[in-house]
């Protein structure tokens, strides 16, 4: 029989703690529930991104590709990517249905074979196109791919950031947890950490450059990501930022890879 | 190829939506490290092709238009020596319903190792042994989209013969091929038309295909004939048929299950064959970013010994390591085992990206322990080692 007392004041001591923990995983969660919140309605998007690796000795190698994006209501975005650079690539299409939980739908057009492959999706930890972004760094951001913990605020920039971290509740991650800086006023992902396996902080993100569209919805004009490991980087420079385009669920059907232009 | 240029002209200077050029040219280097097994088959060969593409669209993106060419230019093997239109397509899109009207290329099924559901293209037999190079084909095309499924409605006039190398190419049957004296079943010969038919819908992790086509075979018999000179030589016969396929992928965790299935009637022998397998992958190996994907087909085909194909009961292993570095490198190298009489070979694909504009790829094909009455058995001899290099545009 434990002694009572004993109980009572691990009680004493530990309710606040927890009560505290809670409280900052809330918190965290309604700042993730906001931030989509703010974004909610696009209705589809379309831009171009030029993607610029850089490795330890500074060589470069330059990608350019075009992004369609759909809105889906009640699931992950649906979303194309066509490749324009390097020439031996051009026409290489990308097909995803993003979810939440479970995993993405993938579909790859290959144009010197003008073969549409389903490919598997459950890797998110890999490399996009030899970068340093991993395809879970560029998918859509459902709210219930992760949970949340509320650090502090901050000024980051001319802004005061929120500082939460998260940990991917997906399958696959290659991170044990993140530490994202969002803006308090429109949300913007400024800055994020990532932290690998190991628990070592594998990259930082930084985004810059925002333009307001539509009077509401804010896109970096730039991103980098940094690995810290191995010394590359990988600058992401948007433009052409579209909204509202008319784009369908006919826009982003794995047959019609084969005719995107 | 005037008149086309002039063609292409018009929509590049006066069409009033979006238009682009790209392609490749590429110098192709190889060379077999056995003795020929046939007399005048060269040793070494260096060959230069061209791949130009112009495509674009008008009417806001409601009507596109694409050519795709092909040329290789080959001092030693007049079979090589050809050209192709690859593609000459108009694309209307009418909401659910795609029209594609004039010359396409396309690719059906899900295996790796062979092809067996893909028939409405000939193969061009000279650019690879493995049939993933293929000749324009003439059609009126209607894709359907229904929401319980996408149908395929093909007709298709105008048959492509195959394409053979010549009696100085390697890779060729002990008899040189005359294609001057080809033979077709139909009395319409050439001018036969096919239809097709597919149906192809997403499950969830399953993507389901069934396919119908009735028509000319791609598939030639080669019977023994003479030339003009007198020498024994083999011709093709195009023979009608009928097939049926079925082809399905599914995803399972790292798992992808692959089966191709067809039922093929035709007046020489009725045909069934399948493929079946999978490929795992293991990601991210040795914490780098490289992914290994391992691949096994097995590869069954009904018709009796002699009538065969390659594929009559082997089995394919084989791996796929894909750097997923800034040049894009990977590496596919596999083994085809036949489980009746023991023959194998092996092949190793290559490529890595150069700079911005290059791609530098090698293909390794070796044979061995070919029995006499393998289909492989004239290629006994014609081990080789390739080095392609392309620049794009």
């Amino acid at each position: 029989m434990p002694d009572i007392k004993i109980v009572a004041l691990l009680l004493c001591i530990c309710m606040p703690l927890a009560a505290v923990a809670q409280d900052s995983q809330q918190r965290g969660l309604e700042i993730a529930k906001a931030a989509r919140d703010y974004d909610r309605g696009f209705t589809d998007f379309t831009a171009s991104m030029t993607m610029t690796l850089k490795n330890k000795s500074g060589d470069t190698s330059v990608r350019e590709i075009r992004i369609r994006t759909l809105e889906v209501d009640g699931d992950g975005d649906k979303s194309l990517s066509i490749f324009d650079e390097p020439a031996d690539v051009k026409g290489t299409a990308m097909l995803t249905y993003t979810h939440g939980l479970e995993p993405d739908d993938q579909w790859l057009y290959l144009p010197a074979l003008k073969r549409v492959k389903r490919i598997s999706s459950r890797n998110k930890s890999g490399p996009f196109m030899g970068s340093t972004f991993a395809f879970e760094d560029l998918g859509s951001q459902e709210v219930e791919k992760y949970t949340y913990n509320y650090l502090r605020d901050e000024p980051c920039g001319d802004w005061i950031c929120h500082v939460v971290e998260r940990f991917p509740a997906y399958e696959h991650s290659g991170y044990t947890r993140e530490v994202v800086w969002l803006d308090s006023e429109a949300y913007r992902l400024v800055k994020a950490d990532f932290y690998d396996r190991k628990k070592a902080l594998l990259k930082t993100l930084t985004a810059g450059d925002f333009q307001q569209y539509l009077g509401h919805y804010w896109r970096p004009g730039s991103m980098n990501m940094e690995n810290h490991q191995t010394g590359k980087s990988t600058l992401l420079e948007w433009g052409d930022y579209q909204f509202k385009t008319g784009l369908s669920e006919r826009d982003f059907r794995s047959q019609t890879l084969k005719r995107v232009q | 190829m005037l008149r086309l240029a002039a063609w292409l002209g018009l929509f590049l200077c006066c069409g009033n939506g979006y238009a682009e050029f790209s392609g490749n040219v590429a110098v192709e280097a190889i060379s077999f490290s056995e003795t020929a097994q046939f007399e005048g088959q060269f040793d070494e060969n260096l060959t230069l092709s061209l791949a130009p593409k112009w495509d674009g669209d008008w009417n806001d993106g409601a009507d596109l238009w694409s050519v795709e060419l092909f040329m290789r230019a080959d001092d030693k093997d007049a079979g090589r020596e050809h050209a192709d239109i690859r593609e000459l397509l108009w694309l209307h899109i009418d909401g659910d319903n795609e029209w594609r009207v004039g010359i396409n290329t396309m690719f059906w099924g899900v295996a790796e190792s062979q092809h067996l559901v893909d028939v409405i293209n000939q193969i061009d037999a000279v650019e690879s042994i493995d049939g993933e190079d293929k000749l324009g084909q003439p059609m009126i095309h209607l894709k359907r989209y229904q929401d319980w499924g996408v149908l395929d409605f093909l007709v298709l006039p105008g048959f492509r013969e195959r394409t053979f190398n010549a009696r100085e190419g390697r890779l060729r049957p002990p008899l040189v091929v005359d294609t001057d004296q080809v033979e077709y079943e139909s009395s319409a010969g050439q001018q036969h038309v096919d239809y097709a038919l597919r149906f192809s819908q997403t499950y969830n992790d399953l993507d389901l295909g069934v396919s119908w086509f009735d028509g000319t075979s791609r598939d030639p018999l080669l019977l023994p004939g003479i030339d003009s000179n007198g020498d024994p030589v083999l011709t093709p016969f195009y023979e009608q048929m009928t097939q049926i396929g079925i082809d399905a992928q599914l995803i399972y965790l790292d798992w992808i299950w692959r089966l191709e299935l067809i039922h093929r009637k035709a007046e020489s022998a009725d045909r069934d064959a399948f493929i079946y397998g999978f490929e795992y992958t293991f990601y991210g190996i040795l914490d780098s970013s490289a992914d290994i994907g391992a691949i096994a087909e097995y590869s069954y085909d009904n018709r009796p010994e002699g009538q065969r194909g390659v594929f009559d009961r082997d089995l394919f292993m084989g791996a796929r390591l894909a750097l997923n570095d800034a040049q894009s490198s990977e590496v596919l190298a596999g083994f085809l085992v036949d489980t009746d009489n023991h023959s194998r070979s092996f092949r190793v694909e290559a490529s890595r990206r150069i700079g911005a504009s290059w791609k530098l790829e090698l293909e390794l094909q070796t044979f061995a322990n070919i029995d006499d009455n393998d289909p492989l058995a004239a290629f006994a001899n014609d081990d080789y080692l390739l080095v392609d290099m392309a620049y794009y545009f």
